[in-house]
């Protein structure tokens, strides 16, 4: 039997009952759908979660008062609420730890930000221009703050995006230009800073965002809203190479235990964050969320594949006759075996494409309208190509074989 | 003299075995030459459709020597068999087995697929064969299940001449019909058995039917228990022959 005949003969026998077969090959196409869409959302949410990480700058290591918490946990007591490191602890590190390419002290907290009518709720953050490379802060209009600014305690703001927005629109529905803000006076909290930048937007949403924010000199942070407490709530340090992260993250521990006289390190009242670390963690998170998700639509698809063997098993039954004739005017079991594990990779495989298809448009909807991103990859398609044939074959053998080892004169005789 | 196309020699058939055992065929000899038309008849029961089976390579014989065109067949393991049933032999059933939903031009060429024969080939072979066994143009391109018993049957007829075949074996091939369009497929026989000259064995329970051919075997209780020229043969009509 040439290859074009057996595709002709399973063609027509697969569209004989078009309606069993649309419905066989559809628990196929929701498998495979399943798999496609929701390995693109875990994947998407991996992909997400590390380009935010590492929007925060390079070769960070972030120095926070409070104890030592499991590697991965980000969760801390309120910023503010350990006092323990100072604006002293910062110019150290910049001295004393080698491969130190800047230091960002900061001091953090929310407060009640108004211009005219308009006010928010948001992120003031006291630094030093250090921040600004430290943390990838770009500036879109204006400029960043000088250290004039900080050594004077100037009184002036350099605000994210969504600040920009929440502030300064003329309404809800329009957008506000930066140059509606530079040179404006804001309150925050009550004290009157001027808006000399507009920050370039980092993304993120939610909890997580980066451009609900308001730089301000880290002495006038100190003297005007924070009441003149002289400790800082993080201290961002950016390494000059990606290999001298762990060299300095461990030169910056030890300077901090032996300035705060703590012979202990488990009993260190900082922690120092490697980005890296953070990343790697926050990965094997979202990566086990993927496999998981993925291992749901497995499940999916190998229900769908017992439905093929169903229907093949149907099939068999039904069409004895046909068998027996066609093994009376000469058919060899191997044609007949072809033949009908022809027909079961045929429905797999078509529904394996539509369900790619279903899936890809699944996750386009799911990034639309859930607002969560999603990364349809290559290999997973190849891979659902590959396993939707691979289960017409494996859920197609036995009903295969069942038919092509039916006795043809008993077969002919079946009613 | 013409050659010996089916040589039977002491043919057997026990099933099962031990106490349970059936000996359904005792010791069946007879030989059938090129071009004869050969009708086998029998009572239900009576161990017919068991030599139909053998002589169909569709079984082989517990012991005892089949030769089918000078080649024996009576030990060949199932693939072997299933070559020989493609080559050699055309069968024509009671209940026709057509494929259905299926186009009547690739109900006949479904053997030629087995045997790997380009399409084009087909095609011309299988119209060949449609107008052998007098099928009508006008309903080629119909659906097997589309058409009356006696078409169907003329399809089937078709379809077991389609690979050329040394024997043509149809069992009750008028079982299913009524008596005219039983007399045509008849008539589609004889026609080509004395037209073309091929060999065919009818196997029928009905005298009437078995009437048609030049030799009669009759079998009873698994033996022959004559065989001999039909003295008065009868000539089927075709439908234009036939009042209405």
């Amino acid at each position: 039997m040439t290859t074009r005949d057996l595709f002709e003969e399973t063609y027509s026998a697969v569209t004989v009952n078009k309606v069993r077969s649309g419905l066989t090959m559809l628990g196929i196409v929701i498998g495979i759908a399943s798999v496609i869409a929701l390995v693109a959302v875990g994947q998407g949410s991996q992909a997400a979660v590390q380009a935010n990480i590492e929007s925060l700058g390079a070769n960070l290591v972030m120095v926070i008062p409070g104890a030592t918490k499991s590697i991965g946990t980000t969760v801390r007591s309120a910023a503010g609420s350990s006092e323990t490191l100072t604006p002293d602890d910062a110019a150290a590190i910049a001295a004393d730890v080698q491969n130190v390419a800047a230091v960002a002290p900061e001091v953090s907290g929310r407060y009640q930000t108004i211009y005219k009518a308009n006010n928010t709720n948001t992120n003031v953050i006291g630094t030093t221009p250090a921040y600004e490379q430290v943390r990838n802060v770009s500036v879109d209009t204006g400029s960043f703050f000088s250290d004039t600014d900080v050594t004077n305690s100037n009184r002036v703001a350099v605000i994210g995006p969504t600040v920009l927005q929440d502030l300064f629109a003329p309404s809800t529905n329009a957008s506000a230009t930066p140059d509606m803000a530079i040179g404006q006076t804001i309150q925050i909290k009550g004290t009157q800073f001027t808006v000399i930048g507009v920050t370039v937007s980092k993304g993120g949403s939610g909890f997580n965002n980066q451009d609900d924010v308001i730089y301000v000199p880290l002495g006038a942070a100190q003297h005007y809203l924070l009441g003149n407490t002289g400790y800082l709530t993080e201290v961002d340090v950016e390494a000059s190479t990606e290999q001298s992260m762990t060299q300095v993250q461990n030169d910056i521990t030890s300077l901090l235990l032996e300035r705060h006289g703590i012979s202990d390190p488990t009993q260190a009242d900082f922690t120092v964050l490697n980005q890296a670390s953070i990343v790697s963690a926050a990965s094997s998170v979202t990566g086990t969320f993927t496999t998981l998700l993925a291992a749901i639509a497995a499940i999916s698809l190998l229900v769908g594949g017992i439905g093929i063997m169903n229907m093949m098993l149907t099939t068999v039954t039904e069409r004895t006759r046909e068998i027996g004739l066609r093994k009376a005017i000469g058919a060899k079991k191997s044609d007949i075996t072809l033949q009908f594990l022809a027909e079961s990779v045929m429905l797999t495989f078509t529904g394996g494409v539509i369900g790619i298809v279903c899936g890809w448009i699944g996750a386009f909807l799911i990034s639309l309208f859930a607002g969560i991103t999603t990364t349809v990859s290559v290999p997973y398609i190849l891979l659902s190509f590959f396993v939707s044939a691979a289960i017409g074959i494996v859920f197609g053998y036995y009903p295969a074989r069942r038919a092509a080892s039916l006795n043809p004169i008993e077969a002919l005789r079946y009613e | 003299m013409k050659e010996d196309i089916i040589a039977c020699r002491d043919i057997k058939k026990v099933y099962g075995t031990g106490d349970t055992a059936v000996t359904v065929l005792k010791g069946i000899t007879f030989s059938i030459k090129e071009g004869e038309f050969v009708a086998v008849m029998g009572p239900s029961g009576s161990g017919k459709s068991t030599l139909m089976h053998i002589l169909g390579a569709l079984d082989t014989p517990t012991s005892g020597e089949y030769f089918l065109d000078g080649k024996d067949v009576s030990k060949l393991s199932d693939e072997e068999l299933a070559d020989i049933r493609r080559e050699k032999i055309g069968f024509v059933f009671q209940a026709f087995n057509l494929l259905p939903r299926t186009s009547v031009l690739r109900n006949v060429e479904l053997p030629l697929v087995y045997a790997n024969i380009p399409k084009e080939i087909r095609v011309t072979v299988a119209q060949k064969a449609l107008a052998d066994a007098a099928f009508p143009e006008a309903f080629w391109p119909y659906y097997s299940n589309q058409l009356s018993g006696g078409m169907m049957q003329r399809v089937a007829i078709a379809r077991s001449l389609v690979n050329n075949p040394a024997l043509i074996l149809a069992d009750e091939p008028t079982g299913n019909l009524d008596s005219k369009t039983g007399e045509i497929v008849l008539h589609t026989f004889q026609s080509l058995n004395r037209g073309q000259g091929k060999t065919i064995i009818l196997i029928t329970h009905e005298p009437y039917v078995a009437e048609h051919a030049d030799r009669i075997i009759h079998i009873r209780d698994g033996n022959i228990v004559s065989d001999e020229k039909n003295e008065h043969k009868r000539i089927a009509r075709n439908e234009k022959e036939i009042p209405i």
